[in-house]
């Protein structure tokens, strides 16, 4: 399969879920703007202070102000739970909802209220002259007159919504930004530029749409507002009709923002298809966040990486060894957070620094002891969590290691950098098909600074004890080994095949018989690859 | 039928713009309130319909203190014609002239045959009902300004420079138009004006404002022959001065 076909098969569930959340935001803003505007209008002192209100809220970034109302809503739904018995889903619809409803916002509130300061004062004395109340004026002569400005309010709240709304993906909310994030990550750019295209494209026809129903109410024309109103209205249709059917009981697969994320919860996806489970995936999603959704129960099973939790979660900064790791880290989850360890796939996707081979070999470079004597002439570049993580900390202060300079880039262009010498070291993964791809070379750890990184399996606490799901998932355990992750990974990285592919592949695969290789070998490659004790 | 009793009028703090005005306007009456740009004369006219509200005093309407009547009923038993015109852009000249019926209640039946009705009455074609007001001249637009006001059968109907916005021969006509329509429908009209010759002409009684206060009440012929003061004298100069001029011109034209 292609992946314009692909792409094309995505689009009814994306667009659809993108419009839906568009259009709920834009119609949510209005229902609370236009009274606010209309309330505040008569007063220059509090439309003064909502404008800068709504302007100060404007400034944040979407991207910012979509991922600030997950934390909110998590401490929300604790409160609501505590005081109620009942909690609100802190991923997904609702915190989008709410961030594109602020955006959506400001444009409506604005042009309310200059509209309705510039209806012309002869025609609100007229208006009271003539014996009409003050709603009446207002509904009669006030808003009529300032809704060709009303109109165009909303117009540019859609625009910006529909366009912001690519950034729900994150929080995960389908949407078409799911194009752009797994394209992005995937080095597919048809998919970046189809999910660009088609945002672009719904907003396009929505402006449209709404240009059309504000002619028609400037120009008193019946017809073009009923041809608006149709239009919007068969939108919204088309766009309820892929979400028809959903079920509570659907598991939520999760999937952080790397390929081999997306691999894995296709394979998951695949396991749970096959035992009869209906499952969604919610993709791109922070490690931080993704743990938190799942302790929250808004994602039931993800694939995490023991030193993520151990160090991110636990605050732990020793390294007892690796299955100490793995049983304490267990027995934590369960105490903590009663969320499951299924157990371990069988491959590590650890954090390592590595170099371009050629340039670590003529400057001497084996280990990070080596790198400490050159870091300072040295550019090192990191994945958007990297630096603030507490392993990078450990790094430091273990091998005193000071950069020249030090960069964030999404993955993808972090390789690239590290290939076309923007930076020098990066912080790799060392599942990571580009490893090979790109002739790179994963510096030592001989302190044992970084903890393991086990892939390990993990469910939800309210499915910790679906015995369905368990048999579904238990297969996964033990069954994929370092090179076939490494394959798996760069079949997409590097081959330009889908995630799904590369997910069939491992699953065909599984139970060894293609990787002929047994897992204590990978573990003891991995070791000497990485670590070397 | 409109009483002032010790009227005044204060905006916060600042001198009063009416004070102590005692006058009033009986059935039938064509009344205009004349004086300089700021003498209060508009003030005046917006308090009779509540428009705007008196610091002190007493207004009565048909006997009752209109502080202690419900504005928005006042309102629409009092035509009002404004010198912006004020007609609603977005709304049909039908939909304007039938705005006060529509607000009282009337079935849309007895609107529709009232705006063919009034729209006779101003001189306009049943055609123009369903334009918009830019569709139509300035002179048209205050014709239909004029009918908007007399819609619900007011007997009181307040002109707030009516004509002054219109071209020279456009407001004779309206203004001869308006004075017959005073006349038959038995209205009690109070004019504001800054044109003598508007007041003398149009109405029997004037009242003369400056400054806040009125100095001088009476009927055309007694300003003419008796102005009270020097500030009466000279708003009656003005035209005098006019018909003089004309006067001798004429008679130029006719030695010819």
């Amino acid at each position: 399969m292609n992946t314009a076909t692909q792409a094309v098969d995505l689009l009814p569930a994306y667009l659809g879920n993108h419009i839906l959340l568009s259009v709920s935001a834009i119609a949510l803003g209005m229902v609370i703007s236009l009274p606010v505007a209309i309330a505040s209008a008569r007063s220059r002192r509090a439309s003064g202070l909502l404008l800068a209100g709504a302007s100060v809220i404007q400034t944040v970034p979407g991207l910012a102000l979509l991922a600030l109302f997950y934390p909110a809503l998590l401490a929300l739904s604790a409160v609501t739970t505590r005081q109620f018995g009942f909690g609100v889903p802190a991923l997904g619809f609702l915190p989008a909802l709410l961030a594109l409803t602020l955006y959506a916002m400001l444009p409506v509130l604005r042009n309310t209220i200059v509209g309705l300061a510039a209806v012309d004062p002869a025609i609100k004395t007229a208006a009271r002259a003539v014996g009409m109340t003050r709603p009446q004026s207002l509904l009669h002569v006030e808003l009529p007159l300032a809704a060709p400005m009303i109109m165009g309010g909303i117009r540019i709240a859609a625009v910006w919504v529909i366009g912001a709304a690519t950034l729900s993906t994150p929080v995960g909310q389908t949407s078409l930004g799911n194009y752009i994030f797994t394209g992005l990550q995937t080095e597919n750019w048809t998919f970046v530029l189809f999910g660009s295209v088609a945002a672009a494209m719904v907003a396009l026809i929505v402006d449209r749409l709404l240009a059309l129903a504000e002619t028609g109410l400037a120009l008193h024309s019946r017809l073009r507002l009923a041809a608006a109103s149709t239009g919007i209205a068969a939108l919204l249709a088309a766009s309820l009709y892929p979400l028809a059917g959903s079920a509570d009981t659907t598991v939520v697969i999760g999937a952080k923002n790397f390929e081999e994320q997306y691999i894995l919860s296709a394979l998951i996806a695949r396991r749970l298809a096959d035992s009869g489970i209906s499952a969604k995936t919610r993709s791109d999603l922070g490690s931080t966040i993704i743990f938190r959704a799942l302790v929250a129960g808004d994602v039931d099973v993800y694939v995490d990486y023991s030193g993520t939790i151990w160090a991110n979660q636990m605050h732990r900064q020793d390294e007892p060894g690796r299955s100490a790791v793995l049983n304490q880290l267990t027995r934590w989850l369960a105490e903590k957070h009663r969320v499951r360890n299924l157990g371990s796939l069988g491959f590590e996707n650890a954090y390592a620094l590595a170099m371009r081979r050629d340039r670590a070999d003529a400057l001497g470079i084996r280990t990070l002891i080596d790198l400490q004597t050159h870091a300072a002439e040295l550019k090192i570049g990191g994945d958007f969590e990297f630096f603030s993580r507490p392993e990078w900390a450990v790094l430091q202060r273990t091998y005193g290691l000071r950069f020249a300079l030090q960069r964030s880039y999404q993955p993808t262009f972090m390789y690239r950098a590290l290939r076309d010498g923007d930076v020098d070291v990066i912080s790799a993964f060392s599942s990571d098909g580009r490893i090979e791809q790109y002739g790179l070379k994963l510096l030592e750890d001989p302190k044992g600074a970084l903890p393991p990184y086990d892939a390990v399996l993990l469910v939800s606490p309210q499915r910790s004890h679906d015995r369905r799901l368990e048999a579904a998932l238990k297969p996964l355990v033990g069954a994929i080994n370092l090179p076939a992750m490494q394959r798996a990974n760069l079949m997409v990285d590097g081959d330009k095949r889908t995630p799904e592919e590369a997910a069939i592949w491992l699953a065909e695969g599984m139970g060894g018989l293609r990787f002929g290789v047994g897992r204590e070998e990978v573990r003891n490659g991995r070791r000497h690859q990485v670590r070397q004790h | 039928m409109i009483h002032f009793e010790q009227v005044t009028k204060a905006y916060g703090g600042n001198p009063a713009v009416l004070r102590c005005l005692n006058f009033q306007v009986r059935p039938g009456e064509f009344v205009s309130l004349i004086g300089r740009s700021g003498c209060g004369k508009s003030t005046t006219l917006s308090l009779i319909n509540r428009l705007i509200e008196p610091t002190s005093g007493t207004i009565r309407v048909d006997g009752q203190d209109i502080a202690t009547t419900n504005p928005v009923a006042l309102r629409r038993r009092i035509g009002f014609v404004f010198q912006g015109i004020g007609l609603f852009p977005h709304l049909t000249i039908a939909e304007n002239i039938g705005i006060t019926p529509r607000l009282l209640g009337w079935p849309a039946v007895e609107i529709k045959t009232r705006v063919r009705e009034l729209l006779d009455l101003v001189r306009l074609p049943p055609t123009c009902e369903s334009r918009l007001p830019r569709e139509l001249s300035g002179g048209e637009q205050q014709r239909i300004g004029l009918a908007r006001a007399l819609a619900a059968r007011p007997r009181i109907m307040l002109m707030d420079e009516p004509f002054g916005a219109l071209d020279p021969l456009v407001r004779d006509e309206l203004a001869a138009d308006y004075s017959v329509i005073h006349r038959q429908l038995r209205l009690t009209t109070v004019l504001v004006t800054h044109d003598m010759t508007e007041a003398l002409l149009l109405s029997n009684k004037i009242i003369v404002q400056h400054a806040g206060g009125i100095v001088q009440i009476g009927t055309p012929q007694k300003l003419l022959s008796a102005p009270a003061d020097e500030v009466v004298a000279a708003l009656i100069e003005s035209p005098r001065r006019r018909i003089g001029q004309l006067t001798r011109l004429l008679e130029q034209g006719s030695m010819l």
